[in-house]
């Protein structure tokens, strides 16, 4: 019988989809919809009833549901905001002659300081503030360390929209955490 | 000779592509003269592993969970689609 045991996985391991979807996406509706279509296309294969790792199995099909939902927002983004031009709205960073207009600060990072509560705040509160689609991609290589180029496929974006995009998120977060951290 | 924008660009880009030999020089180049492009890339490093750490304590953190009724949502749904 197929359908308890899609509860007891539900049960076991919904949970633990939806966090690892949510700290991907950000989005709490979006990772309830990929966890919900994870299941569904797990209730539909074949393999269903021979997992012997079932979480193993749900977070790889997860993977490729997370990846769907960031391809179809980055999709979502007009073609102008795909960054045409790679000199765009840097201004804020660099002077006319590519000097830094507030040059980055040294940062003292004591041992044990990226997993403190504080820090971890910070970090949050600047990834809300980056364009979804430039966080997204950015957990995608960053944290994921999905290649570069599987990015622009899966993603259907050229290598450079990708650099520049994730170019413009390393700096919006660089600076936002300079500022809300350091001054603290 | 780079100036610091197009020297962040390439800090960026060296991690997400392998830099050519010259792209690799001048940034070596750069980096050596200028402390403020320096810090800037130990910064990218230092924000790669801290979004490694956030997302491994969101996904470690289980008090973050579905709501029953969001759960039961899903039930109900995968239940229609038997």
């Amino acid at each position: 019988m197929a359908t308890p045991t899609m509860h007891d996985w539900l049960n076991q391991h919904g949970d633990y989809l939806y966090r690892f979807a949510l700290a991907r996406l950000r989005d709490p509706h979006q990772a309830e919809d990929v966890v919900q279509e994870t299941f569904l296309a797990a209730i539909k294969s074949p393999n269903f009833a021979e997992q012997s790792a079932p979480r193993t199995w749900l977070t790889g099909i997860l993977k490729h549901k997370i990846i769907d939902v960031m391809r179809k927002s980055v999709r979502e983004v007009a073609a102008s905001d795909l960054m045409s031009d790679e000199d765009a709205n840097m201004d804020e960073f660099f002077d006319e002659k590519g000097h830094w207009a507030e040059p980055p600060l040294a940062w003292d990072m004591p041992e044990g300081v990226l997993e403190q509560k504080q820090f971890l705040g910070v970090l949050q509160t600047c990834m809300e503030k980056l364009p979804a689609k430039a966080a997204q991609i950015f957990l995608l290589r960053d944290v994921q360390e999905t290649d570069n180029d599987e990015i622009c496929k899966e993603l259907n974006i050229s290598a450079t929209n990708a650099w520049v995009m994730l170019y413009r998120a390393r700096m919006g977060l660089r600076k936002c955490i300079e500022i809300n951290w350091l001054s603290n | 000779m780079l100036d610091c924008k197009q020297t962040s660009q390439l800090i960026s880009q060296s991690l997400d592509r392998s830099l050519t030999l010259r792209e690799r020089f001048a940034l070596k180049l750069h980096l050596f003269i200028c402390k403020k492009c320096t810090q800037f890339s130990q910064h990218l490093q230092t924000l790669r592993v801290a979004l490694k750490t956030m997302v491994s304590s969101i996904e470690s953190n289980n008090s973050i969970e579905m709501s029953s009724a969001t759960k039961q949502r899903i039930s109900t749904y995968l239940e229609g689609k038997i």
